[in-house]
């Protein structure tokens, strides 16, 4: 398990080094992203242990964003003065963004129409 | 609070147990929630959480510095995180492969969407410049949205929060939506989901489906790239 751990860190390294040596406009993580996933498609399979250890990190994605979003407590009272303009832009931002992308991907048929499956995702 | 209990929490939040300790509690509790409410994405965990937090920190008269301290070993592991989102993109290498083009324009079309809409709501509704260029990238994930909005001269912590609010409102109401325009295909809606509202997003993509959670994972990552190199280019043409 720890081997597995340290081989994420160790892409997470290697993808900030890339970055810092290339002046990549894109995160570390990203690029460390790209490298496992890179390292995966080369060796054609994907290790138990290395499942075990990322479906961990995945499994509890969204608890990692708490910490960041408490920040929302520095900028409450610019937010509060600007509040109007704020709320509607990032609602009507974000639900224009979901529709066109996914309006867009329907046009071109989906990934595959008939494996689509339903449910509320 | 009197004198004796507010030597302990001052003690106490010196140290990151107790920061580390209320975050994980109160992300538990809104999990426990959601689980509850049978994943219904209006009772988003990381909503209730971080309101929670702000409360308590309020209440007892604690700086977000001071918490972060903290907090900062959970913040840490989103670079790890992002990294094993290589998985599930490998598990559905087979569907991205098929649709390479489809996602290709689709994201684009998204990524100009998220950029233009958002700058243009709040133009026509007054906001300063200073929140536009905070708000632009608003659907990237907060390390890259928060170098972007930087490097035009916005303020990277309040793009911070834009970011993770676009997540929480995109992972809330984007299943609604989808089901509104009869979106079922789950590479669509997840690369829908990735786009608009990066890791929080994604998130909850892959607590519904795997082929969702691959798509938005994937998308978040093109959107970083897209964004951080169509954003600085289309405002230095507009402004």
């Amino acid at each position: 398990m720890i081997f597995y751990l340290t081989l994420i860190f160790a892409c997470q390294l290697a993808g900030e080094l890339l970055k810092a040596a290339l002046e990549l406009p894109v995160p570390g993580p990203v690029i460390g992203m790209v490298i496992l996933f890179a390292g995966l498609v080369i060796k054609g399979g994907l290790p138990e242990g290395l499942a075990q250890v990322g479906d961990t990190f995945l499994g509890n994605l969204s608890l990692l964003f708490v910490p960041a979003g408490v920040g929302v407590m520095l900028h409450i009272a610019l937010i509060g003065e600007q509040a109007l303009a704020i709320t509607l832009a990032l609602v009507g931002s974000t639900l224009a963004t979901i529709a066109v992308t996914a309006l867009v991907m329907n046009l071109f048929g989906g990934s595959d129409r008939q494996e689509a499956e339903k449910t509320d995702g | 609070m009197g004198e004796g209990l507010r030597d302990i929490w001052v003690y106490l939040a010196a140290s990151p147990l107790l920061a580390l300790t209320l975050t994980l509690a109160a992300y538990q509790m809104g999990f426990w929630i959601y689980r509850k409410g049978r994943l219904n994405p209006l009772l988003n965990p990381v909503l209730f959480a971080v309101v929670v937090l702000v409360a308590i920190l309020t209440v007892t008269d604690t700086a977000y510095a001071t918490y972060f301290e903290g907090a900062q070993f959970v913040h840490f592991l989103l670079g790890p995180a992002t990294v094993a989102l290589a998985l599930p993109l490998y598990r559905q290498i087979e569907r991205v492969r098929k649709s390479a083009l489809a996602i290709t324009v689709s994201l684009l079309a998204g990524s100009l969407t998220a950029i233009v809409s958002a700058v243009g709501i709040a133009w026509v509704f007054g906001a300063t410049d200073e929140i536009l260029v905070s708000l632009a990238p608003k659907s990237v994930t907060a390390p890259v949205a928060m170098g972007i909005s930087e490097q035009l001269g916005g303020l990277p912590s309040l793009t911070a929060v834009l970011v993770i609010l676009t997540g929480i409102l995109g992972a809330a109401l984007g299943p609604f939506l989808l089901n509104l325009l009869r979106v079922k295909d789950m590479a669509a809606r997840g690369l829908a989901i990735g786009t608009a509202s990066h890791g929080i997003g994604t998130a909850r993509a892959l607590q519904v489906s795997e082929v969702a959670g691959a798509f938005s994972g994937l998308a978040m990552g093109l959107n970083a790239l897209a964004t951080a190199i169509l954003l600085p280019l289309l405002w230095n043409w507009l402004f």
